[in-house]
């Protein structure tokens, strides 16, 4: 009996590794910039290019930043979360159009409705690299200092909009 | 004027190969760093094997960078600042990775430990057979 408790004990601390390796989301990689500056960009708006946006503008408020492409399926998916979360108007919510043509993205925005106060159009995704989005749909919270709070990568659920996104907003704001 | 028109051509030809060379130099140091740098989202390739988009444009941000004078370790340093060490193909070595770069060394040890000890009861085992024949 006694020889079999180091193999059986071996394989149980494998088979807790092998549990805990399924769990983990590869894909989700964690953010260096939290609690760090944003980026500050200035960029034209998707609609007009002689509209200019600048993120230096939204200093002294809690906002939140949404990377989105029209040729990114996800998108689409978080889309009706977002036109919640802009309906519920807690904070300023900014496009930033990564990576995109900007025909198809007025296109999307006039079809599926627009959640964005400001959408700025980061066509070649420059602007996007210095926020290190390497995949779209990514969400970023910046407060009042101008800090990144938050990052959520990957489509916004309206639970995480109910449970995440308005209790920071609301906490920051009141801070 | 033939041979003033000649002397131009040289001279053109001449910044043309310069042009060529210098090219040459910087695709080797963005090589070089597109190596050592992860793609993100086909984390088993490196950015300069991978065609993904998000490949292509690093690649192109790095060879901005680099084409104005920046030391490949200074754009490595802004890609980990962005992307954080998962950016890194090579993870570095610190106080969350030593289970990483050290562990198979100390499992091997573990290994060579026990097969040494099983080796050494077999010996004495045998002995003591061979003292009881």
């Amino acid at each position: 009996m006694k020889r079999y408790i180091l193999p059986l004990g071996g394989f149980a601390v494998l088979l807790v590794f092998l549990g805990v390796g399924l769990r983990l989301k590869p894909q989700e990689i964690p953010s260096p910039l939290i609690g760090k500056p944003a980026p500050e960009f200035t960029l034209t708006q998707v609609e007009d290019v002689r509209n200019v946006f600048h993120s230096r503008d939204m200093r002294g408020k809690v906002w939140i930043l949404n990377v989105w492409a029209s040729w990114c399926g996800p998108c689409r998916a978080e889309h009706p979360a977002l036109l919640e979360l802009s309906r519920l108007a807690v904070a300023p919510v900014v496009g930033l159009n990564y990576n995109d043509l900007r025909g198809d993205s007025q296109r999307w925005l006039k079809e599926f409705g627009n959640p964005y106060q400001v959408a700025a159009f980061d066509g070649d995704g420059t602007t996007g690299i210095e926020f290190g989005v390497y995949g779209v749909p990514e969400t970023f919270v910046i407060d009042k200092q101008g800090l990144i709070r938050l990052k959520l990568t990957g489509p916004v659920t309206s639970e995480q909009v109910r449970d995440k996104l308005v209790p920071l907003v609301r906490e920051l704001n009141h801070g | 004027m033939a041979k003033r028109w000649r002397a131009l051509l040289f001279c053109a030809a001449l910044g043309v190969a310069q042009a060529g060379e210098t090219d040459v130099v910087l695709d080797q140091r963005l090589n070089h760093v597109a190596e050592q740098l992860r793609c993100l989202v086909c984390q088993n390739q490196s950015i300069a094997d991978s065609h993904a988009q998000l490949a292509l444009d690093l690649k192109r941000e790095a060879r901005q960078q680099l084409a104005e004078g920046r030391s490949e370790q200074e754009v490595i340093d802004f890609m980990v600042q962005r992307y954080g060490d998962f950016v890194l193909y090579r993870p570095p070595f610190k106080s969350v990775t030593w289970a990483l770069w050290l562990g198979p060394f100390l499992l091997l040890a573990i290994g060579l430990a026990a097969l040494l000890y099983n080796v050494r009861r077999w010996d004495q085992q045998a002995e003591a057979l061979e003292e009881q024949a």
